[in-house]
């Protein structure tokens, strides 16, 4: 049968489309227009010390394994075109070699030697974000995970909010960071914010920490990142970190009852006789469910059904509607207000600031 | 002349009729027949679940796209990955492991024909219905139809609180049916390399692909039975009111994932072992040079297989393990690169000095180099353990374990379809279409994994049907899936390639490679009966030997 | 070229190879030995974590003489074989049948255990994490037993019609290899249920 060379004018060819489409699909992205909130959700973009750690000691095992993929992807060329068949040596053999017992021991003790170093980069990381101790000043938040949104309690502040988590700056010299609990309520989610910190699963009967000292205000973008159900892609996380006189006025906001409107006396009717009552808290009224989101402070929030919608009148009217025109497999119920009574409950509810 | 029974002259054979072909088929238990059956299903699985992969590829193209609801893109994920790992890379080594074996070893047949048989068809009942679940899984809310609680079924999402209906059933039946067919295999292949193999064949003589399905036979008893534990006690929380993951009765999730994978870790070493058996076999042949370091070959494939049973947490690392957990799976993960990458410096060993050929199966051996030291290397990247607090559940582990199960595992099986073609049907796969496949494929493979990293980085988590503009991740995505399509038109000349060289291919005859086992000793197909007298071998390359009476092997090794 | 196969050189006679069922059956075992390890293991993870319910401590009676049963009929199957392969067909039969009858002797106990713990303790497989745990476990053991039993008594009706004779000694080692592996099960799961849990 033939033996098939590959002609040099073949291959470069090849090698020029595979060249003139990479750089195309580079310069295609590099043209992505970028959000227009302050921050992304980039892992090398650290702002809070475990994702600073994280991003340095990812550069680092980055340049251990790349200097590993240099070296043996120049082996790997070389050997493939120094040694590559030519037309003259047909029916000659070369020279059958079986092995060679110091070369296979070069190359298993210097890899478990990079293994040794990567290892001991790793393990200080380890603990000096998991077993970092709770200092005096921190903030304690603990999250809950439902689907799919978050519930956050602070117990200390006595305040209970959803989706939107705001936490106070924190200054390397006195530092106040926040200790989060990861809570549970149904099935198992994940809290995500790159630039804050690595990712911790919220498992029900498994309680787990972690812990972020922002240094920089903002808000800052994640969200669920394990797979949860549904709707699991649109459980989005907003953090806010402020500044210390921000997030003071924050606090004393949350922790009042609910605004107390004449106007919209009409739409708290429809709201407390209809079932709202049973999923959704309001502070200081009879609504006390705990299976949606406190809606005590709703319109302090950007976005509503977890970062699904922004928090407008028409989303707001659209989501209290038919949940699933926003968030398809929400196990909010459609409740089939009248217009009437949806106009008056979007009206209340625009008032619980 | 390669046909499979001696004619004599002056006397006409009659062609059977197609039902009685069909009968011949469906009851063989010919072990060449099962081996081609085994393929034959997983290719019909790979087009379905490549079909899956479009149609998610789509739907991620932009942000807040809908061409697809939330719900169908969830099944579309689960039974994507479902299909790929269990009725397409399962079934495909097990019918090479199955055809090649008892060839290389110089025997008859499998240790148990009729077991072998009764482990096909069992695989193929679980991909059956698995895919019937999209008729039949309706129950509570019509919230059935095929599964949807990803490949995982992480616990408490796989309970009947979280998942009414019937869909996740499918799931579970499926693939404990299927797990039992594999175990069965498992048993076979033991029992025909240790009991099977012809004289002279020691162990330390038997070619390197009969080594490594050995010690991937030997992984599928302990790895995979785990999982159909798990899955029984899944059912029984289900059906008969247990408690083994009902996290509202005291039960745990988290014993879920440990069992899991205790199960997952080692399937992915039992997928990819068999895969660096077809390298072992190919890359010497088309370097003419024997394989470098036979012995370690072997040690560092066990040492492999043992180090692996004890990394599976690594896939835990965001759940909330205690520091010193974390530090254990860590290094663990980190050790099993070593003997990993020893392989790669071998079979670099084998080229070095060589005179490489590169034939269709050759260039699919070279990426595999390439592409598998990158699969490997991200892996060591996610080994340190707050590297993936942040890159676990992200794009870059679907597009580290991409590179691994598409850039290592489809490129060696598609080395081992253009090597072994010939010895199966007695025809060559064309050399034309088999580069135009191989470059097509390559070009679609890269745009779609390397780009897939970066996401990854940029925070974009993992089975969301859409996501947010502004990002930074639109862009990338669009190239993903163009990526995704090129492998699809590669994928289409492939299996172009299988038909049409059935008929029009030059013959291949005994030899077509001048390669080194057994296999090649015989015609193209084998008779039924493999071999008219049992060989006897002297040396790791008993044909080696034959062709160079004066340098064999055995004076070497 | 033709489809005769090429001769290979000579090498020295004497090629013995391990048995085919013995091999499988070691299989088998192995895997076996894997589905029983993860039910081990998520009943000792589980002791002590029931939030209701009955208790080991409070409901579990040590089945000393079904255990002694089943042990013993480790004893009798390997001497019924080694009967059979010295060609003694009525030892054979005699002890065979014993081994039967000691196995279902076990299987009675362990169905008046529960027969006991549902009825008079009210302790089913939903009612707590022990109640799961222990009766999958159990439960997953008698069934081994069952499916053992049922091939003991296909053995013991070919043995009395006289067809199973010195030939098939090979077979019958193979089968008392998996009573022995369901005999070693139970020593396990014995002293997990029975020692520890308590």
């Amino acid at each position: 049968m033939s033996m098939l060379r590959m002609k040099s004018s073949t291959l470069r060819f090849l090698a020029q489309t595979i060249l003139l489409l990479f750089w195309s699909a580079l310069a295609l992205w590099a043209s992505d227009p970028k959000g227009s909130s302050s921050h992304g959700t980039d892992i090398f973009a650290p702002a809070s010390t475990p994702a600073k750690s994280i991003a340095d000691l990812s550069v680092f095992v980055l340049v251990i394994t790349g200097i590993i993929f240099v070296v043996v992807f120049a082996l790997l060329v070389y050997s493939v075109v120094k040694f590559r068949g030519r037309a003259t040596d047909a029916g000659r053999e070369p020279a059958q070699v079986y092995g060679s017992t110091q070369i296979e021991l070069a190359w298993t003790i210097i890899p478990i030697l990079i293994v040794v170093v990567l290892f001991l980069a790793t393990a200080r990381v380890i603990h000096a974000i998991q077993d970092a101790p709770e200092p005096a000043g921190a903030v304690q938040v603990t999250a809950i995970g439902h689907q799919y949104w978050w519930e956050f309690r602070y117990p200390k502040l006595g305040i209970v909010t959803a989706n939107e988590l705001h936490i106070p700056v924190s200054d390397p010299g006195h530092p106040t960071p926040t200790f989060l609990q990861l809570l549970s309520a149904d099935t198992d989610h994940s809290f995500w914010v790159p630039e804050l910190a690595g990712k911790t699963d919220l498992i029900p009967n498994h309680p787990n920490r972690m812990w972020m000292d922002p240094q920089h205000t903002g808000v800052f973008l994640g969200q669920c990142a394990q797979y949860c159900g549904t709707q699991h892609a649109k459980m989005l996380l907003r953090v806010s970190v402020d500044g210390p006189e921000e997030f003071a006025s924050w606090v004393r906001a949350q922790q009042r009852t609910a605004v107390e409107d004449a106007g919209a006396i009409a739409g708290k009717r429809v709201f407390e006789s209809n079932a709202c009552m049973n999923c959704h808290a309001v502070a200081g009224t009879p609504a006390d469910g705990r299976f949606g989101p406190d809606l005590t402070h709703l319109m302090s929030r950007a976005t509503i059904a977890a970062g699904a919608a922004k928090n407008t009148h028409n989303n707001l009217r659209l989501w209290i509607k038919d949940p699933s025109a926003i968030k398809h497999g929400s196990l909010m119920p459609a409740m089939k207000l009248s217009d009437g009574d949806l106009d008056a409950v979007v009206s209340y509810m625009e008032t619980l600031r | 002349m390669s046909s499979n029974a001696m004619t004599i002259p002056g006397t006409q054979i009659q062609a059977r009729p197609w039902v009685d072909e069909l009968h011949q088929w469906l009851t063989t238990v010919d072990h060449k027949r099962l081996g081609i059956l085994y393929i034959l299903s997983a290719l019909l699985f790979l087009v379905i679940g490549g079909v899956e992969a479009l149609i998610i590829r789509i739907q991620l193209m932009h942000s807040h796209n809908d061409f697809v609801s939330p719900e169908v893109f969830n099944r579309l994920f689960t039974m994507h990955g479902t299909t790929m790992i269990f009725f397409v890379a399962m079934p495909v080594l097990f019918g090479f492991a199955n055809y090649l074996v008892p060839l290389m070893i110089g025997a008859r047949d499998m240790a148990f024909p009729r077991l072998n048989a009764f482990s096909f068809w069992l695989s193929f009942l679980g991909g059956l219905l698995l895919y019937f679940s999209f008729l039949g899984g309706s129950g509570l809310y019509g919230a059935g139809n095929a599964p949807d609680v990803g490949w995982w079924a992480y616990a408490p999402l796989g309970a009947r609180a979280f998942s009414p209906g019937h869909s996740s059933d499918y799931w579970t039946l499926a693939l404990l049916v299927s797990g039992f067919g594999s175990i069965g295999t498992a048993i076979n292949i033991i029992a025909t390399v240790l009991c099977m193999r012809c004289p002279g064949m020691k162990l330390n003589r038997m070619p390197l692909l009969v080594w490594l399905n050995l010690v991937m036979a030997g992984m599928v008893l302990i790895a995979i039975t785990p999982l159909s534990a798990a899955q029984m006690m899944l059912l029984i929380d289900r059906y008969l009111g247990g408690h083994f993951f009902d996290t509202q009765a005291g039960g745990s999730a988290v014993l879920w994932m440990h069992f899991f994978w205790i199960f997952g870790h080692p399937e992915v070493y039992i997928l990819i072992i068999p895969s660096f058996a077809f390298m072992s076999e190919i890359i010497p042949v088309f370097s003419r040079k024997p394989i470098f370091g036979y012995p370690v070959m072997v040690g560092a494939t066990v040492c492999i297989a043992f180090v692996s049973m004890s990394v599976w947490a690594h896939h835990m690392f965001t759940i909330g393990m205690n520091s010193y957990a974390n530090s254990f799976f860590a290094i663990t993960t980190m050790a099993v690169g070593v003997p990993t990458g020893i392989k790669i410096f071998n079979w670099i060993g084998t080229m070095w000095g060589g005179r490489i050929q590169f034939k269709t199966p050759m260039l699919f051996s070279i990426a595999f180099l390439f592409q598998f030291l990158v699969a490997g290397l991200t892996g060591i990247i996610q080994s340190s353990a707050p590297v993936d607090w942040q890159l676990s559940l992200s794009y870059f582990v679907v597009a580290h374990f991409h590179y691994v199960i598409v850039g290592g595992i489809l490129f060696a099986l598609f080395a081992a379809f253009y090597y072994w073609y010939p010895k199966m049907t007695g025809r060559m796969l064309s050399e034309r279409l088999g580069k135009w496949h191989f470059w097509l494929f390559l070009i679609g493979f890269h745009l779609t994994f390397d780009v897939m990293h970066i996401p990854g980085v940029l925070g974009m988590p993992r089975r969301i049907y859409t996501y947010e503009p502004g990002r930074g991740w639109d862009t990338l995505n669009l190239i993903i899936s163009i990526g995704a399509f090129i492998q699809a038109i590669a994928i289409l000349v492939f299996v172009a390639n299988l038909v049409i060289s059935y008929f029009k291919g030059a013959r291949a005859g005994n030899d077509p490679w001048d390669a080194w086992t057994l296999e090649w000793s015989i015609s193209s197909p084998p008779p039924a009966y493999n071999f008219a007298t049992v060989p006897t071998v002297a040396g790791r390359r008993p044909l080696w030997d034959l062709k160079h009476p004066e340098d064999p092997d055995s004076r070497y090794e | 070229m033709s489809a005769v196969t090429t001769s290979f050189p000579n090498t020295a006679t004497g090629w013995e190879l391990p048995s085919r069922g013995k091999v499988a059956m070691a299989g088998l075992i192995i895997a076996e030995s894997a589905i029983f390890t993860i039910f081990v293991v998520a009943y000792l993870f589980y002791l002590g974590r029931s939030i209701a319910g009955p208790t080991p401590q409070e409901v579990l009676e040590t089945p000393i003489f079904y255990t002694i049963c089943l042990l013993s009929s480790s004893l009798t199957i390997h001497f019924a074989a080694k009967f059979l392969a010295r060609g003694i067909g009525f030892a054979f039969l005699g002890l065979w049948l014993l081994t039967i009858a000691l196995g279902g002797l076990f299987l009675f106990g362990t169905a008046q255990e529960w027969h006991r713990l549902i009825y008079e303790h009210g302790l089913t497989i939903s009612t707590n994490l022990f109640g799961t745990t222990y009766y999958s476990l159990v439960g997953l053991h008698a069934f081994h037993v069952t499916a053992g039993l049922v091939m003991l008594l296909t053995v013991a009706v070919l043995g009395l019609i006289g067809r199973v004779g010195v030939k098939q000694s090979a077979h019958i080692e193979v089968l008392s290899m998996y009573w022995h592996f369901v005999d070693a099960v139970w020593v396990v799961v014995f002293t997990v249920v029975y020692v520890l849990g308590r």
